[in-house]
């Protein structure tokens, strides 16, 4: 039996704000070893409050309500608020979304590099600054110097994100999170991003659980997809399974519904109406027999 | 041309006037360097560029709502840019604008119904509010709202719903010309592929010449008849979408058609082009 990085095992969660309605509903994926995974939907989907499930920042209106998600065969969700801390730096790191809010405006990137690697690697303030450097040459910045002298501002936002996936590489990590980290960019600066960080991850051989709303980016970076609608799992498979022979209705009215440059006379398909309707009856479906919903 | 609606030349556009407190002595740097445009009546042209490509300073600028150092800008004939106020009015009903984010350009304090209706009174279109309500229904019916829809605050309706009615308000005026600016960049693809095709769709019915300001070279391909490539305030490939897709002659174009990563597996695709300069012009805007 295969061993997974990370396992999520029918994670469920409810919005307590919202008439305790269902925002993951028994969501289950693995991330092996070395495995670019991703997790597509549109908006609502749920793919952020997984990646925050992981990382055990629930915002105080979301309740998990089942599930369990095991890193390493540990109960993520049963540790102590110290062992997640110290899974969490070390083991387990964020490549955020914005690059223009991760960073501490008022700090340099100097310090706020070798923050993590004293704290959570040990090292000595030497040490970190040469190990920072170092490891902003391994994200092809070609001037580390002067990029540990700057402040966040007077970097571009592909800078800010090459910083962002050196502090996420930099402590060695066996998995990362990556929320939505090109969004924010340029095609072209995204473009050089996505190949860094599918180089780290070769090779370090990091798992790399890919969170985006976008079927083109995980197209080009992930090995494994796992598409989500309404928190619900709607079909997982290879990226080549998924993106050439989609199984669910919802996968191929996605992919019908992107314009591509190349096929100027498909794309923007409307989803069909029994197709919305049948997502409805089947989400419906499940809450009234899994979560106990009135079906109303 | 006879059948041009808008054309522009030699637009210089520089950020910065001297007189604040905070001002530095003379104009900033400029973010347009002599553009030339032209939109045809009933035309889709797309503007493609990264940021800071001065992609939205154009489109603010073919609409008069900046001034330009130096260039002209003919709407039908007449150069916006030496308009004054009052001369300018009669041009702004046939002027429109779809912004970005329609949740911030959708006062939230107002009802959808007054935010549609009052426009309509403003340019003349409707003598009292019952002749402009019925007008507003219509549109609202055109751009797939219901009737009710007016009764609604902007932040009680979904993005799509938002920039359905960002559609409705421009095109309720019955433009000859509209200025669309990211406008898809927010939404879901299915969402983002249901205002598409309802533009495409209203462009034709109306006769509608619209230009579509977007960073994604797909949706560009998929609604505009001609494409405009800007890079750092320049134009630095314009044409019919066919021919510039195909076979762009720029190498800037190249690279962000190269760029766009679709919707299907391809290994190479990731480390090809890697060993040309990473996109220095996109660095160095900022």
């Amino acid at each position: 039996m295969r061993m997974p990085r990370l396992s999520i095992d029918a994670l469920t969660a409810i919005s307590l704000r919202d008439g305790n309605r269902p925002i993951l509903r028994e969501v289950s994926l693995a991330v092996d070893l070395g495995e670019v995974h991703g997790i597509v939907g549109e908006s609502g989907a749920g793919k952020s409050t997984i990646a925050k499930a992981i990382l055990g920042i629930i915002p105080s209106q979301v309740k998990l309500t089942g599930g369990r998600i095991e890193f390493e065969a540990r109960d993520i969700l049963a540790m102590s608020r110290n062992e997640l801390r110290g899974l969490l730096g070390h083991d387990i790191t964020l490549i955020p979304q914005d690059p223009s809010t991760a960073l501490n405006p008022s700090r340099r990137i100097d310090s706020q590099l070798t923050d993590g690697l004293r704290a959570k690697r040990g090292l000595s303030a030497k040490q970190a600054r040469l190990r920072a450097g170092a490891l902003l040459e391994e994200v092809q910045i070609r001037d580390p110097e002067r990029v540990l002298t700057s402040y966040p501002h007077q970097l571009s936002g592909g800078m800010r994100q090459r910083v962002l996936i050196a502090a996420a590489f930099g402590l060695e990590p066996k998995l990362v999170i990556a929320d939505e980290p090109t969004t924010a960019l340029d095609v072209t600066v995204q473009k050089q991003i996505l190949r860094l960080i599918r180089s780290l991850q070769e090779r370090h051989g990091t798992s790399v659980l890919f969170v985006s709303h976008d079927l083109g980016v995980v197209a080009k970076i992930c090995d494994r997809l796992t598409v989500l609608y309404m928190g619900k799992v709607m079909e997982q498979g290879t990226t080549a399974e998924v993106l050439n022979a989609p199984r669910h209705p919802y996968t191929k009215a996605l992919l019908a519904a992107i314009p591509r440059y190349d096929r100027p006379n498909t794309g923007l398909e409307p989803t069909p109406p029994e197709v919305i309707a049948a997502l409805r009856a089947e989400i419906a479906a499940f809450d009234v027999k899994v979560m106990g919903a009135r079906d109303d | 041309m006879t059948n041009d609606l808008l054309v522009a030349r030699g637009l210089v556009v520089a950020y910065g006037r001297p007189g604040g407190l905070f001002a530095r002595k003379g104009a900033g740097p400029a973010v347009l360097h002599g553009v030339a445009i032209r939109v045809g009546k009933g035309e889709t042209v797309g503007i493609v560029g990264e940021s800071g490509s001065g992609k939205t300073t154009l489109g603010r600028t073919l609409l008069g709502l900046v001034k330009p150092a130096a260039g002209s800008v003919l709407f039908d004939g007449n150069d916006i840019t030496k308009l004054d106020e009052t001369a300018r009015r009669p041009l702004r009903r046939r002027m429109q604008m779809i912004f970005q984010d329609p949740m911030s350009s959708l006062n939230p304090r107002h009802t959808i119904g007054r935010i549609l209706i009052e426009p309509i009174l403003l340019h003349g279109l409707a003598t009292n509010r019952a002749a402009a309500l019925a007008l507003v229904h219509g549109v609202l019916d055109r751009v797939g709202l219901s009737r009710n829809t007016v009764d609604h605050f902007s932040y009680e309706l979904s993005g799509g719903q938002r920039q359905r009615v960002g559609i409705a308000r421009a095109v309720v005026l019955r433009p000859d010309f509209v200025l669309a600016d990211e406008i898809v960049s927010g939404l879901d693809v299915s969402t983002q592929a249901q205002v598409l095709r309802l533009l495409k769709e209203l462009t034709g019915e109306m006769h509608l010449a619209l230009a579509f300001i977007s960073h994604d070279l797909s949706v560009i391909r998929a609604i505009c008849q001609r494409v405009v490539v800007m890079c750092e305030g320049r134009v630095v490939e314009e044409g019919p979408c066919e021919q510039v897709f195909a076979a762009p002659l720029a190498a800037y174009t190249r690279m962000l058609i190269d760029a766009i990563p679709l919707p299907e597996v391809d290994p190479g695709w990731l480390t090809r082009g890697a060993s040309a300069p990473p996109a220095p012009i996109a660095q160095l805007a900022r």
